[in-house]
C-alpha cells in the first residue's frame, strides 16, 4: 500500500476522492461564483444580469468573472473561485472540451457546478440550463403551417454541421414539418449572414416557388432576408432563431417574419434558482430548458 | 569607483520591479487574506507559468531591441499541431518534440525576414501573426481539437504534480534557470546585449548580429509552442482562437521587469519578477472580486507607472 502524501508525481489535485457533503444554506449566506464565456455579447451579459438581479433580490454574494472568449483565461478564473472557497460555480463555458479540466478541479474541491447554455464534456455538473433546442425548431415549424398552410414549400438554412444547435433546431423542425409542410431543400450555412445570403440565393435559382424558410439563427434569416429582397420575393416567410438584438429589430420592422427567442435573462435567473434549490436540499434535473419565446412580426 | 557606480544603479533597476512586486502583495493581502494562502500561491504561479514562458523568450527579442507579435500565434499552431498529431495517433513525445520544432522554425522564419529580409521586427511579425493565426484555422478548421486521449505524460505537462507542486511552474523554473544562465553567463548572452546596445558598434566588434537575431527569435518561438503544448494539456484541447494578445501580456511583463523597450538594458529576473506583477494583479482582482473591464485598466495604469518610474530612475 502506498499513501497518497507520498507519491512525488501524481495527476490533478491531490485533495481529491472525498465524499460529497451537502449542508443546506440559506441564499442569503450563499457566496456564488459565476464565470460567463464573454461580457462583450449582449445575450452574456443578460445572462449575467439575470443572475445578479436575482441574487441582489436574495442579498446572495456574487462573484463574476468574465473569459472574454479565452478558454484558458476561463480555466483561472475557474480557479481563482474555487480558491475564493465559493459554495457554487455558475458556469458559461467559453468551450465544452476545455472547461471539463476546471469543472473537475471544482469537483475536487467539492463545489458544485451549474453550466449554462453550453455544457462541459466531463467532470460532474449539478444541471445544464439551456434552451430546448428542439422544442424551439417545433414552434417555428408550427408557426409557417399556421402562417402559410398545410404542405407549404419551405426551405431551412442549417447552422455548422454538427454543432449541438444545428442537430436539435433541425430535429425539432423535422418532427413537424416531415408530416405537415414540404422541406424542398435543406443547407448548412454555417449560423452566418453572409453565406445565408448566398445559399439563399443558390436555393432560389432551383426553386423559384418557395414559400417559407426556417433559418437555424438570425444571422442566416437576415441573409436570407436580402437574398429575398434582391430579387422580389416579399412574400416568402422568413423565421430565425436566436431573438438576438438585429434579430428582434428586424421582426418589427417586417424584414424577417418571426423569430424564436431565447430568454437569456430567464437563463441566468433558472441556473441561479437551480442553485438555491440544491442548497434547500431539493432535487435537481440534470437539464433545465430555459423558456422560448415566438417573437413575431405585428 | 565608477565601476561601483554602476553596478549599484544596475541593482536599483532592478529593485524597482520587486518593490512594486512586494507592496502589491502586502496590499492584496490585506484586502483578502485568502490571497497568500499557499494554494492560491501555486495557483497563481501555474497561472503565470504560460505567460512567464512567453516572456521569457521576449526578453531576448526585447533586450536587441526587436519585438515579437507572432507568439500568440506560434501558441496556438504549436498547441493546435502537438492535439492533432496525438488525435492521429502519433505517440504524445513525439508529437510535442514536433510541436516544439514547429514552434522554433516559425520563429526561425521570423527571425530570418527580419534579419535577411531586412524587415522591422514589428512588420514581420505582425504579418506573420496573421500568417501564422491563418495556418491554425485551416488546421483546425475553426474547431476546438479535442479527444487527446488521457495519456499520462500529455496530461503530466499541463495538469500534473511534481512532489506537489503544479509541473508548469517546474516548467517555467527550469526554463528560467536554463535562459539565465544562456543570457547572464555565456558569450550568447553578452552578444545579444551588444546587439541591443548599438547593432552597429556589435557589427564592427565582430558579432554576426544576424546569427544572433536568428536565434533569439527562434528562441522566442520555441518558448511560446512550449506554452502552447502546456495549455492544450492544461485544457485538454487545442483552441483554434487561443493565445490571442497573449504577446501584449509578454510585452508588458518584460517591460514591468525593468527591460528597455530600445533595447540593450534589462535582464531576465525583471521578466519574471513582471509577470508575478501581472499575475497578481489578475489574481487579487480576481479574489477581490473586480470585474475584468477594471483590470485591464488597472494593468495598463501599473504599466505606465513601471515604465514612468524607470524612465525616472534612469535619469538620476
Amino acid at each position: 500500500m502506498f499513501l497518497a502524501g507520498c507519491n512525488a508525481v501524481s495527476l490533478g489535485d491531490n485533495d481529491g476522492g472525498q465524499e460529497t457533503v451537502k449542508e443546506e444554506k440559506q441564499a442569503s449566506d450563499l457566496k456564488v461564483g459565476v464565470s460567463i464565456s464573454t461580457l462583450n455579447n449582449p445575450f452574456f451579459v443578460s445572462v449575467k444580469e439575470g443572475i445578479t438581479t436575482l441574487a441582489s433580490e436574495n442579498d446572495t454574494k456574487t462573484i463574476i468573472s468574465d473569459a472574454q472568449n479565452d478558454a484558458s483565461k476561463q480555466s483561472n478564473d475557474m480557479d481563482d473561485l474555487i480558491q475564493q472557497k465559493v459554495d457554487v460555480i455558475l458556469v458559461n463555458p467559453v468551450d465544452s472540451s476545455a472547461i471539463q479540466n476546471a469543472v473537475e478541479s471544482a469537483n475536487a474541491a467539492n463545489i458544485p457546478v451549474i453550466t449554462i447554455d453550453r455544457s462541459s464534456d466531463g467532470g460532474e455538473v449539478l444541471t445544464f440550463v439551456t434552451s430546448d433546442n428542439v422544442k424551439g425548431g417545433e414552434m417555428a415549424a408550427n408557426f409557417i403551417v399556421e402562417k402559410v398552410g398545410k404542405g407549404a414549400k419551405v426551405a431551412q438554412l442549417e447552422g455548422t454541421p454538427g454543432a449541438s444547435a444545428t442537430r436539435e433546431r433541425g430535429e425539432g423542425f423535422e418532427n413537424i414539418a416531415k408530416n405537415d409542410l414540404d422541406i424542398i431543400q435543406s443547407q448548412t450555412a454555417d449560423f452566418d449572414r453572409a453565406k445565408g445570403l448566398t445559399v439563399m440565393e443558390n436555393m432560389l435559382q432551383s426553386n423559384s416557388d418557395i414559400q417559407a424558410v426556417f433559418a437555424q439563427n438570425d444571422e442566416m434569416a437576415l441573409g436570407a432576408a436580402e437574398a429575398l429582397k434582391s430579387v422580389g420575393k416579399k412574400d416568402v416567410i422568413v423565421v430565425g432563431f436566436d431573438g438576438n438584438d438585429d434579430g428582434i429589430k428586424a421582426v418589427s420592422e417586417g424584414k424577417i417574419a418571426a423569430t424564436i427567442a431565447q430568454q437569456p435573462v430567464e437563463m441566468g435567473k433558472l441556473s441561479l434558482q437551480a442553485a438555491y434549490d440544491y442548497f434547500e436540499g431539493k432535487d435537481i434535473s440534470p437539464k433545465i430548458d430555459s423558456p422560448l419565446e415566438l417573437v413575431e412580426y405585428k | 569607483m565608477m565601476e561601483n557606480i554602476k553596478k549599484r544603479k544596475v541593482s536599483l533597476g532592478s529593485l524597482g520591479p520587486l518593490l512594486a512586486l512586494i507592496v502589491l502583495v502586502i496590499v492584496v493581502t490585506i484586502l483578502n487574506p485568502n490571497f497568500i494562502a499557499p494554494n492560491n500561491l501555486l495557483n497563481l504561479l501555474r497561472q503565470i507559468s504560460i505567460n512567464a514562458l512567453i516572456a521569457f523568450g521576449m526578453s531576448f527579442v526585447i533586450l536587441t531591441g526587436g519585438i515579437d507579435l507572432s507568439v500568440g500565434s506560434i501558441l496556438a499552431l504549436s498547441g493546435a499541431l502537438t492535439a492533432g498529431l496525438i488525435t492521429n495517433g502519433i505517440s504524445p513525445a513525439i508529437a510535442m518534440l514536433i510541436g516544439m520544432i514547429l514552434g522554433s522554425f516559425l520563429g526561425l522564419l521570423n527571425g530570418l525576414l527580419i534579419t535577411k529580409g531586412k524587415m522591422a521586427p514589428f512588420i514581420a511579425t505582425l504579418a506573420t501573426m496573421t500568417i501564422y493565426r491563418g495556418a491554425t484555422l485551416v488546421y483546425t478548421d475553426g474547431n476546438p481539437i479535442t479527444g487527446i486521449g488521457d495519456s499520462f505524460l500529455f496530461q503530466f505537462i499541463g495538469k500534473g504534480y511534481l512532489f506537489g507542486i503544479p509541473f508548469p511552474i517546474v516548467i517555467m523554473l527550469l526554463f528560467f534557470i536554463i535562459l539565465y544562465i544562456l543570457l547572464h553567463k555565456t558569450a550568447f548572452g553578452k552578444k545579444t546585449y551588444a546587439v541591443g546596445g548599438n547593432i552597429k558598434a556589435a557589427k564592427i566588434a565582430g558579432v554576426k548580429t544576424d546569427r544572433v537575431q536568428i536565434i533569439i527569435y527562434t528562441i522566442s518561438g520555441l518558448m511560446a509552442s512550449i506554452s502552447g503544448i502546456i495549455l492544450t494539456s492544461r485544457l485538454n484541447s487545442a483552441q483554434p482562437t487561443s493565445g490571442q494578445a497573449y504577446e501584449m501580456d509578454a510585452i508588458a511583463a518584460v517591460v514591468l521587469g525593468g527591460t528597455s523597450l530600445s533595447g540593450g538594458k534589462g535582464g531576465l529576473f525583471g521578466t519574471l519578477v513582471g509577470a508575478l506583477i501581472i499575475g497578481t494583479i489578475n489574481n487579487g482582482l480576481n479574489l477581490l472580486g473586480v470585474s475584468s473591464f477594471y483590470q485591464q485598466i488597472v494593468k495598463g495604469i501599473v504599466i505606465i507607472i513601471a515604465v514612468l518610474l524607470d524612465r525616472k530612475q534612469n535619469k538620476d
